[in-house]
């Protein structure tokens, strides 16, 4: 199912919560939401999810427009809330159950559901437990079962790892992953190395708006731009290092670090790479090349440089 | 219609999971007990079989319980924040209040249904006018409805249960007594207006045996304006401004 938004905007009193944000979600995408707190994620998904009505723009579901048609919409999305509030005086069964009725899932396919979604989630041992006996972590799987329970088109995760141990955690991306390849999935985090994992395409949200939308690798190549690489020489006495590296066609800035001796930091000029001219300088010089390490732009540059 | 009942069910479980349903039937049944048979008890006295009594007691028994009953319906799900959860699932916000409205009757006609003893004892008694007894009950069960009506509106206001449980309280008690105060203090249009907002002057022409249209109106009246009122709460998150 694809989700498409356009000039959505949701005012709180006088702040723009959300601020004319569009894009589209292709079927079987897996999509991640980052953004620091408060930038306007989970009140995107409250929209979505016609838990909360947009105050401009329109929400698509396969052409269905969410405005209008919520009980159908409703039927087609899962929803995991943020915080995942969770009825604690129910058995998790009596609250699985309670979901897969409330969500018109078949009688004759209730209990199967019930069952594959308690072995996907782990919740075999405990799930005869009240949800209020249960750790954080379970809860948290609780809230998936009871998201996925009628086999949704959608899936909307709002922080699905949060309280979740590490074993834990690479469980359920590989679960989103599997999931991801025939449903929609928008999940929202913090943890920049986790939407990597996950997800085939990142949004990053600051202050409503839409401040960089692309896959991890492009997003890396647009904050990167200059090729940025180590080097660590060693060489006669008395040979200017510096002075010769400045002097390649394609190197436009050399720095000297101070943990080693002869130890640079070697700028590129856009678009160019300047390790061939720097292993040929050696050899031409008769150095000797101890280090070349090129300096990847991590996701979290990108996402401190968009957001700042 | 499913929805409701889904709803309704999990509703009518929780009460009774959290001890807040035996709770209710058993204090309610002890009270009304003692007034009714023991406690400056006139029903052997009088010399007439009927059961005045308990649906006087019933009364002001059931105007303090059902605040009680009604006072998490709402205010819960807002403070833990599973109305998200739920109003994210496929019912409209009218199941939601519908669904709660008829798990909180359905529990009050469990208790109403546990006195049904009395009535066979006071028909060993002697003669009784079945008509009698049978309106004072539907009386007591539209007075009822009319109140988790109103219990599930103040609900639907705040996230504290004790807030709501005042607060129903204190709508309750205009129609249940103030009404009637301003009636008799008051003379002509007022009066008259007064007297027909008081839910006594129904509850007590219904306790008769008599079953007025006029009657059945006001209280249909106020149970649907309260669960409007209660969903145009819910809603209220979902308007575009």
């Amino acid at each position: 199912m694809a989700i498409l938004i356009e000039n959505l905007t949701k005012v709180y009193g006088d702040q723009k919560a959300v601020d004319d944000i569009s894009f589209e979600v292709k079927t079987g995408e897996v999509v991640g939401f980052l953004g620091p707190n408060g930038a306007g994620k989970s009140t995107t998904m409250k929209m979505i999810t016609c838990y909360m009505a947009p105050t401009a723009g329109k929400i698509f579901l396969e052409g269905l427009d969410v405005d209008k048609n919520p009980e159908e919409i409703k039927k087609k999305i899962g929803y995991l809330p943020e915080n995942n509030p969770l009825y604690t005086d129910m058995a998790i069964i009596d609250y699985l159950k309670f979901c897969a009725d409330i969500q018109g899932v078949e009688k004759t396919k209730v209990n199967e559901r019930i069952h594959k979604m308690v072995d996907m989630c782990g919740l075999n041992l405990e799930r005869h437990k009240r949800i209020g006996e249960l750790s954080k972590g379970y809860r948290q799987r609780v809230g998936l079962a009871q998201a996925m329970i009628h086999d949704p088109e959608v899936l909307i995760l709002d922080e699905p790892t949060t309280g979740l141990d590490p074993n834990q955690i690479i469980e359920i991306r590989k679960l989103i992953k599997e999931l991801g390849k025939e449903k929609t999935v928008i999940l929202s985090s913090h943890i920049l190395s986790e939407v990597e994992a996950t997800c085939d395409r990142i949004l990053i949200i600051n202050k409503g708006k839409i401040v960089a939308d692309g896959t991890s690798e492009t997003l890396r190549g647009q904050a990167q731009g200059k090729e940025l690489i180590k080097v660590e020489i060693e060489a006669s006495n008395g040979a200017d290092i510096k002075k010769k590296l400045l002097g390649l066609a394609s190197v436009e800035s050399v720095k000297e670090l101070e943990e080693k001796k002869n130890y640079f930091l070697v700028q590129s000029k856009p678009e160019h790479t300047s390790r061939k001219d720097v292993f040929d300088a050696c050899v031409k010089n008769k150095w000797y090349l101890m280090e070349m390490t090129r300096i990847e732009t991590k996701l979290e540059d990108v996402f401190r440089e968009v957001t700042n | 219609m499913k929805s409701i009942w889904v709803i309704t069910k999990r509703e009518l479980t929780s009460y009774f999971d959290s001890l807040i349903a035996y709770l209710m039937i058993i204090i309610f049944l002890i009270l009304s007990g003692i007034f009714t048979w023991l406690y400056g008890s006139t029903i052997f006295l009088i010399g007439q079989a009927d059961l005045q009594v308990f649906f006087g007691i019933s009364y002001w028994t059931l105007f303090f319980f059902i605040p009680a009953i009604t006072m998490r319906t709402l205010a819960e799900e807002t403070r833990s924040g599973t109305i998200e959860l739920l109003s994210t699932k496929a019912v409209s916000d009218w199941q939601i209040v519908v669904g709660k409205f008829v798990a909180s009757l359905l529990l009050l006609c469990i208790a109403l249904a546990c006195t049904i003893p009395y009535y066979i004892t006071v028909s060993k008694l002697g003669d009784v006018d079945h008509g009698a007894i049978i309106g004072g009950y539907f009386g007591l069960l539209l007075m009822s409805a009319m109140y988790i009506s109103i219990g599930i509106f103040s609900s639907s206001l705040t996230n504290n249960q004790i807030v709501a449980f005042l607060l129903a309280l204190f709508i309750g008690s205009f129609f249940h007594i103030l009404f009637q105060f301003m009636a008799s203090g008051s003379t002509g249009l007022i009066a008259h207006i007064m007297d027909y907002l008081s839910v006594r002057t129904h509850y007590e022409s219904l306790s008769r045996g008599v079953v007025d249209t006029r009657d059945l109106i006001y209280f249909g009246s106020f149970i649907l304006a309260g669960l409007v009122l209660s969903q145009t709460m819910l809603s209220k998150r979902n308007w575009h401004n």
